[in-house]
């Protein structure tokens, strides 16, 4: 066999990858320090404190944060099941619909949302709603983050399908079970840590989006981010930064929950021990 | 024989897959309480076949019938016929008791029916004390045994079995051979066996369908197919064979012969239509039984050089280079005797044992 290459004795590699982690990281960092900083400065340190925490649930403006938290939890749900259902029947098209007429097409349809820059799709559901009549508000978001999770709910209930064997649902027809069943008590069974790998993905995007959400909430309803964004214009205080690190946590926490569950009791492609 | 004598009766069947002919008009009948094993070289279309009768692909062309009723349109829940899965694809997410149980549900069997032919079918494939396990904690046989015993559980008409043994090692595999046959016997279900293992099919079968390039090539018992192959293909695939090219002769007595190139003549069996007085054909014979003699004592008049020797264990295989004609492989027992054996180089005359010589016309 061939000797693995050792990439850590390569000129450079630990300067370049101190810099990478710096950039990414100390940013983020630097905000949750300073979110239990006991002082109104950003940048001069007064000692720990929950302050802001406190401030946040508590404070003149908790109402605004309360309200669009609600938002951003509720939308993140709905449109979470929603694109989940949605990317389930689609992967099942399209990995065990044998090839049809238009599939590559239609995987190129499926993850456009990926590949378009967020901005373009941003204008253009803007122009689409204003055209169709659609009010702006809850419902207008809902539906929009509902069409950009798709393609993230797809894809690790996809990766999951392609390596259940055909083998099974076959079993489960010879089985004398209908195609609905053998989807509902075999294929199901089996899928189910990548649908709920995908959606956990789609919660996660549909939490922190802003720049959709920014151009179609219309007036008089906020979400997470876009409450953040509007506190920052008016300069930026201590609490957006423990807002910050608190819907961090959070995302952390869902994104390795969700890699966790895709790996867990991946099946083999045979029935094999 | 009446409907019920014959469990599948596959008529003119034909499958496409695109310009790609898999089985080239198939027809066959497969009697009731039979173990009958479909044997043929990978893309022979034998997977295909059982496909089709379990309804997992859509006939192109022709019938299936299952006791008399066209089944060929049937999705395959709705057929009475169950399969073992080459890799078993039993439900990982689901207890051995679960595994073998999920048929009678589907089928809407009562709970105290489905608890006793659980209980009794496992027992059968000795895994009873293994119900509460899940199959990834099962060894493969123990597998290869949940597999059967969730196809059998539902009591179907006819159980296809797609080379369940091949992932199996040799003395597992031995062992099971025994077993599925007595199986076979005890709950006199039709069995229907996919392999490409022609001693497989040889040890277990009631009737063996020979299939080549999407065509039966011949169908017989195991004895017919060994000692009668219709033709080359058959003779080559189920064994090892030597084949000689000769010329016919009609003896006095009306006996079939066959003359060697260098005048020789021995006597033949000749296999379907009698072939014409003087007419090239070849001979078939099995190594097994040819016989290595001095030169002088050879009744074919076979000769040639020993130029390879095999030792097999139980038996001794020997290459002979004959003086006239192809290189020929010759089967002895290992006796343990060394004053009969021949060494490299020698000299010797070939002895066909009586029947042992088949006469095929091209």
């Amino acid at each position: 066999m061939r000797q693995r290459i050792n990439i850590k004795r390569y000129p450079g590699f630990l300067p370049v990858t101190i810099l990478c982690l710096v950039v990414l990281y100390a940013p983020l960092l630097v905000v949750m320090v300073y979110s239990f900083n006991d002082s109104l400065s950003i940048t001069r340190w007064g000692g720990f404190s929950f302050r802001w925490y406190m401030e946040i649930f508590t404070g003149p403006e908790s109402a605004k944060f309360k309200d669009a938290a609600w938002n951003s939890l509720t939308i993140a749900l709905s449109a979470a099941v929603a694109s989940t259902i949605i990317a389930t029947a689609a992967a099942v098209a399209m990995v065990r619909g044998g090839a049809f007429k238009g599939k590559a097409l239609n995987l190129a349809l499926i993850s456009m949302p990926i590949m378009v820059p967020e901005i373009v799709t941003a204008v253009a559901t803007l122009v689409f709603f204003s055209a169709i009549g659609f009010t702006l508000g809850y419902l207008s978001i809902l539906v929009a983050h509902i069409v950009f999770c798709i393609p993230f709910a797809y894809l690790p209930i996809a990766a999951r399908l392609q390596g259940i064997d055909g083998s099974y649902e076959e079993a489960a027809q010879d089985l004398y079970a209908s195609r609905f069943q053998a989807f509902l008590r075999v294929l199901m069974p089996l899928m189910a840590p990548g649908i709920l790998a995908g959606f956990l993905l789609a919660f996660i995007i549909s939490l922190d989006d802003f720049i959709i959400t920014n151009f179609i909430k219309g007036a008089g309803i906020e979400t997470l981010p876009t409450a953040i964004f509007g506190a920052v214009k008016q300069g930026i205080k201590p609490d957006i930064m423990a807002l910050s690190t608190i819907m961090l946590s959070v995302s952390i926490l869902i994104v390795t929950l969700s890699y966790f569950i895709s790996r867990y009791g991946r099946p083999g492609t045979k029935a094999e021990a | 024989m009446s409907e019920q004598d014959i469990a599948i009766d596959v008529r003119n069947a034909v499958k496409r897959f695109g310009a790609v002919t898999a089985l080239a008009g198939v027809s066959l009948t497969i009697r009731d309480n039979e173990f009958f094993t479909l044997l043929g070289p990978s893309g022979c279309g034998k997977t295909t076949l059982l496909r089709l009768i379990a309804g997992f692909e859509e006939i192109t062309e022709g019938e299936i019938l299952l006791y008399g009723e066209d089944i060929g349109t049937l999705p395959p829940n709705r057929r009475p016929i169950n399969t073992v899965f080459q890799h078993y694809a039993l439900f990982p997410h689901m207890t051995v008791a679960e595994n073998v149980a999920f048929g009678m549900r589907r089928l809407g069997w009562s709970k105290a029916d489905i608890e006793d032919q659980t209980g009794r079918i496992l027992d059968l494939v000795k895994l009873g004390d293994l119900a509460a396990r899940r199959p990834a904690q099962l060894s493969g046989g123990q597998q290869q045994r949940v597999a059967l015993a969730r196809a059998m559980a539902p009591r179907p008409k006819v159980l296809l079995l797609d080379e369940p043994l091949s992932a199996l090692d040799l003395k597992l595999r031995q062992a099971m051979r025994i077993e599925l046959k007595q199986i076979q016997e005890e709950t006199g279900i039709t069995f229907v066996f996919v392999t490409h293992d022609q001693e497989e099919a040889l040890t277990m079968s009631d009737r063996i369908a020979v299939m080549s390039a999407g065509e039966i090539r011949q169908v017989g018992t195991p004895h017919e197919i060994y000692e009668a192959p219709n033709d080359r293909f058959v003779a080559d695939f189920i064994g090892e064979t030597n084949v000689l090219d000769v010329t016919v002769q009609r003896g006095p007595d009306g006996a079939w012969h066959s003359r060697l190139p260098n005048g020789a003549v021995f006597p033949c069996e000749a296999a379907g239509t009698p072939p014409q007085d003087g007419a090239a054909a070849h001979v078939l014979i099995r190594p097994e039984r040819l016989s290595l003699v001095p030169e002088a004592e050879s009744n074919s008049g076979l000769t040639g050089v020993v130029d390879q020797i095999v030792y097999l264990g139980t038996d001794i295989q020997y290459g002979v280079r004959l003086d006239e004609g192809p290189d020929v492989l010759v089967r002895a027992q290992n006796v343990g005797s060394d004053t009969t054996s021949f060494r490299n180089g020698d000299r010797v005359g070939l002895a066909i044992a009586p029947g042992g010589a088949r006469l095929l016309v091209d």
